[in-house]
């Protein structure tokens, strides 16, 4: 990199994000990736509801945007704990905090992230809309709470590899890491919720809350991987 | 360049595994770690990469210039467990690594040549006995440019074969200006290179 203009080190790390992106996600769709079980998982929780709660439509649709997003974010911990336990195993995870001086070991646990979100959050969003027939919403409901689901849930994702780096030498580090990261998933719930229903119930504000979260996201797309970073520079044995 | 290793001391798990240990390895020196289970072989190399703290002293590349100022930024660590994916294929696991860790050096498909699995990229890692796979981790240290090589038990499960073809990779690293420390039990066929035994801690 000796003399080389600052551009040419940001085309280099974009260039190596780029890498280990495409390769996770790669990994995420091959067999035994587990890209699918969170959907399974996001789908079995929505269709047990209404044989839960009854065939009461209107209940259904009140509480509609909530069920939707805390079956997401319980779908979405539930594979957190693979994101860099699968890398520990195998010897990567030291390679990876090796070039953490190459480029920001932050920057690799970010592309990480991204990576498990397109791989296995990013479609249940997309089966989310679909879902939300089941719980006979209206169209504008389900607009709203697939969009507040495609802002807030990368959010989730970035606290959990706080989580999973944390929890990365226990062997069955899974319950653990929920339970380190869902009390702290709780203020992307609440707004993302209360976004949801501003969109449908007319008092109630759609703009603020979304904002809100869409803050949270950024926030934590900056302190999950710094923190998720620190932990694995440390937790190496 | 230099590598230098000041009074180090390891730990494990709270207990002193080793202490006192220092060396210097200019370019084109090797250093072969030897001695029993136990004595802190891993552990001394890991620390020298830098991926568990020393206890006491430290560890520095003198002369790494902007490329590779820290020791971890110079160094290849090929440990016990391979770094690669079983589902994607030797192809795919080398060519990530050759994006990822930057400073390309050989191709992916000439680095498969030089260990004998030319031709094999296509297959899943997965499917590769032991040997080969410790051989495809071997074409890692080829794909990316790196003067440190800190190799932990490099042939455990190499043919005769391979690994006289390992020890000949390895003369070629040093004859460029590399540095090797490679422990091992097994006698690599490095000529001239210095040792250092270790003991268990009493």
């Amino acid at each position: 990199m000796a003399g080389r203009p600052e551009r040419g080190a940001w085309a280099q790390a974009s260039q190596t994000m780029l890498a280990l992106f495409l390769r996770d996600i790669r990994l995420s769709i091959r067999a035994g990736g587990g890209a699918l079980v969170g959907v399974i998982f996001f789908l079995a929780v929505i269709v047990t509801i209404p044989f839960g709660v009854g065939p009461d439509l209107s209940l259904l649709s009140r509480i509609g945007p909530a069920i939707l997003w805390i079956a997401a974010l319980l779908a979405c911990l539930l594979g957190l704990d693979r994101l860099f336990q699968a890398d520990r195993e195998d010897g990567s995870l030291d390679l990876l905090v090796l070039n953490g001086d190459r480029h920001m070991l932050a920057l690799t646990v970010l592309t990480k992230c991204l990576a498990h979100w397109t791989g296995s959050v990013l479609p249940l969003v997309v089966a989310a809309p679909l879902l939300g027939l089941f719980m006979n919403m209206a169209p504008l409901g389900i607009g709203a709470t697939a969009l507040t689901l495609l802002i807030g849930t990368p959010a989730i994702t970035f606290i959990g590899a706080a989580g999973a780096a944390v929890a990365v030498a226990l062997p069955r580090g899974g319950l653990l890491i929920s339970v380190l990261v869902l009390p702290l998933t709780i203020p992307v719930l609440i707004f993302g919720v209360s976004a949801s229903y501003g969109a449908v119930a007319d008092p109630a504000p759609f703009l603020q809350p979304f904002l809100i979260l869409a803050a949270l996201t950024l926030f934590l797309a900056v302190v999950g991987p710094l923190a998720a970073a620190l932990a694995l520079r440390h937790g190496t044995d | 360049m230099r590598l230098i290793a000041e009074n180090l001391g390891g730990e494990r798990g709270g207990e002193a595994v080793f202490s006192n240990i220092g060396f210097a390895l200019d370019q084109g020196e090797a250093l072969i770690v030897t001695g029993p289970n136990g004595s802190g072989k891993s552990t001394l190399l890991r620390i020298v990469a830098g991926l568990l703290p020393a206890a006491r002293g430290k560890v520095l590349v003198e002369g790494g210039g902007e490329v590779f100022p820290t020791v971890a930024s110079a160094s290849h660590y090929l440990g016990h467990l391979n770094a690669m994916k079983t589902a994607l294929s030797v192809e795919e696991n080398l060519g990530f690594w050759r994006a990822f860790e930057g400073e390309p050096a050989l191709s992916v498909e000439e680095a498969l040549e030089t260990v004998a699995l030319g031709g094999l990229g296509h297959l899943p890692f997965g499917y590769l006995s032991t040997g080969q796979r410790r051989r495809v981790s071997i074409a890692k240290l080829l794909v990316s440019r790196r003067p440190v090589w800190l190799l932990d038990e490099p042939t455990a499960g190499l043919d005769k074969a391979s690994e006289e073809r390992f020890a000949g990779l390895m003369r070629d690293h040093l004859e460029d200006g590399g540095i090797v420390v490679a422990a091992t039990h097994l006698p690599l066929g490095l000529e001239g290179a210095r040792e250092l035994q270790m003991r268990v801690a009493g």
